[in-house]
């Protein structure tokens, strides 16, 4: 910890011209990435920070799924260009640097707890406008130009998502057969390939940054990012198990579709398919529940003995009758 | 046949104890964890109350559906290959109906609280 500061020190003494760094506390406890808040002191007053770096300071390539945390930076970059709501990056790490791979941000002030926002009185006059302007973030979003996306980004259609977690599912062994029947609504409603874009890849309530007065100020987690169906980003903060209880405020727990298409129609100027959003919103629940039995894997496998680890896949019940409202519900 | 407390008291009690009087105390990740397992127990004795009965129900009726004898495993997996290759269907009669007495079923041992749960509960559903 004591070279770990010392080195950050280093770095921001020579590249954002800080005399000192305060309070450099770790934040979360995930797996795939570290986060750390902190701030620095410089001759325009303090300056509130967040570092994101790859676990240990490694080089943050080990996951097939996740972006890796250069080509994140340049996204949250590219991402603030489009105005969508996102922090600015400050610094991005070099090898030279000692730091492994990371970078810096400006720390936004804000609530990202989804049970805080659907319920919270807080927020409760600001609610009402999220679903649009989450809307408006997506449609920004997904309006940046293609040319301009970092070479190496995975890219990821229906069919290989479909394929992906089928072959997950089959591996688990164990029968759900509301998901059997899921995969076979999939393949029969699979959409033409149609736009593909820049796809956030976790754009729901909890991965958003919200202010009581201004709502959506930061889009957050872009590890899970790629180039795929556009749709697939509004159909995800549809899915049931973000709306923390709200059931019936479809996008997150706090709106309607209504108002987040139009919010995206506004921004970007397409309309949007509902059934194509559905397509994903089902998708995404299938995902869900089977990601619940993969985190039980976990379990079983003795690699994460935590209760919760077992727990978790009593949770996958919950997609099931998700999925039965979604295609079997009349 | 085992003597007293039943199953279900020694896992009530346990789960109370967890909460009642462990809980109060912990903070942090071991709070956290410890209502996790308090809640594992919710599920065990919900569980140990219902599937004997609900287990019995979905095997018959999928027996029926498939025409066919098994354990209730089998049987599950000889439907869920007839569910993915569309053998059977939503417009199947008793299909529907069985996934959702199904499910429903499950529900109410995992997360009876889920607000999916609690909606078909104010529909009527169960």
């Amino acid at each position: 910890m004591a070279e770990f500061e010392e080195t950050l020190h280093k770095i921001v003494a020579e590249h954002l011209k800080a005399r000192s760094v305060i309070g450099l506390k770790r934040l979360s406890g995930g797996a795939s990435q570290e986060t750390w808040s902190f701030s620095i002191e410089t001759d325009q007053g303090t300056e509130a920070l967040i570092l994101r770096r790859a676990p240990g300071g490694g080089d943050g390539n080990s996951s097939g799924t996740a972006a890796g945390l250069e080509t994140e930076a340049k996204l949250i970059a590219l991402a603030g260009n489009a105005q969508v709501p996102v922090p600015l990056v400050r610094y991005v790490a070099k090898p030279q640097d000692g730091l492994g791979s990371c970078f810096i941000m400006t720390h936004i002030e804000g609530e990202a707890l989804g049970a805080k926002i659907v319920r919270s009185e807080e927020f409760s006059k600001v609610r009402p406008a999220l679903a649009r302007q989450c809307g408006e973030a997506l449609g920004r979003l997904h309006a940046i130009s293609s040319d301009t996306l970092p070479p190496n980004l995975r890219r990821s259609p229906a069919t290989d998502e479909l394929k992906h977690y089928e072959g997950v599912y089959t591996a688990h062994g164990h029968p759900h057969p509301v998901f059997d029947l899921a995969f076979k609504w999939l393949e029969d409603h699979l959409p033409d390939e149609g736009r593909t874009t820049l796809v956030h890849g976790d754009f729901r309530n909890g991965n958003i940054m919200f202010d009581p007065t201004h709502g959506v100020v930061a889009v957050l987690d872009w590890e899970l990012a790629h180039i795929g169906d556009p749709m697939e980003d509004l159909g995800w903060i549809c899915v049931n198990s973000w709306r923390f209880g709200e059931i019936e405020k479809p996008v997150g727990g706090f709106g309607s579709r209504e108002d987040m298409f139009a919010g995206y129609e506004s921004a970007s100027g397409i309309k949007v398919d509902p059934d194509r959003v559905k397509f994903w919103e089902v998708l995404g629940t299938l995902k869900w529940g089977i990601m619940c039995t993969t985190m039980y894997e976990a379990f079983k496998s003795g690699m994460d003995r935590s209760v919760e680890r077992a727990a978790i896949g009593r949770r996958s019940s919950e997609t099931e009758i998700d999925l039965l409202y979604l295609i079997a519900e009349s | 046949m085992q003597d007293l407390p039943t199953a279900n008291e020694l896992i009530s009690v346990v789960s109370e104890f967890l909460r009642e009087q462990l809980l109060p105390e912990l903070e942090g990740r071991k709070k956290f964890h410890t209502l996790v397992a308090a809640n594992a127990l919710d599920i065990v004795a919900r569980e140990l109350d219902t599937a004997p009965k609900a287990n019995i129900e979905e095997r018959q009726r999928l027996a029926n559906l498939l025409g066919a004898e098994g354990s209730l495993a089998e049987l599950n997996k000889t439907f869920c290959q007839a569910l993915r290759l569309g053998k059977l269907d939503l417009e199947t009669e008793g299909v529907k109906e069985h996934l959702w007495a199904t499910t429903l079923a499950k529900l109410s041992v995992d997360q009876p609280k889920y607000s999916a749960f609690r909606k078909a509960q104010r529909e009527g559903r169960i």
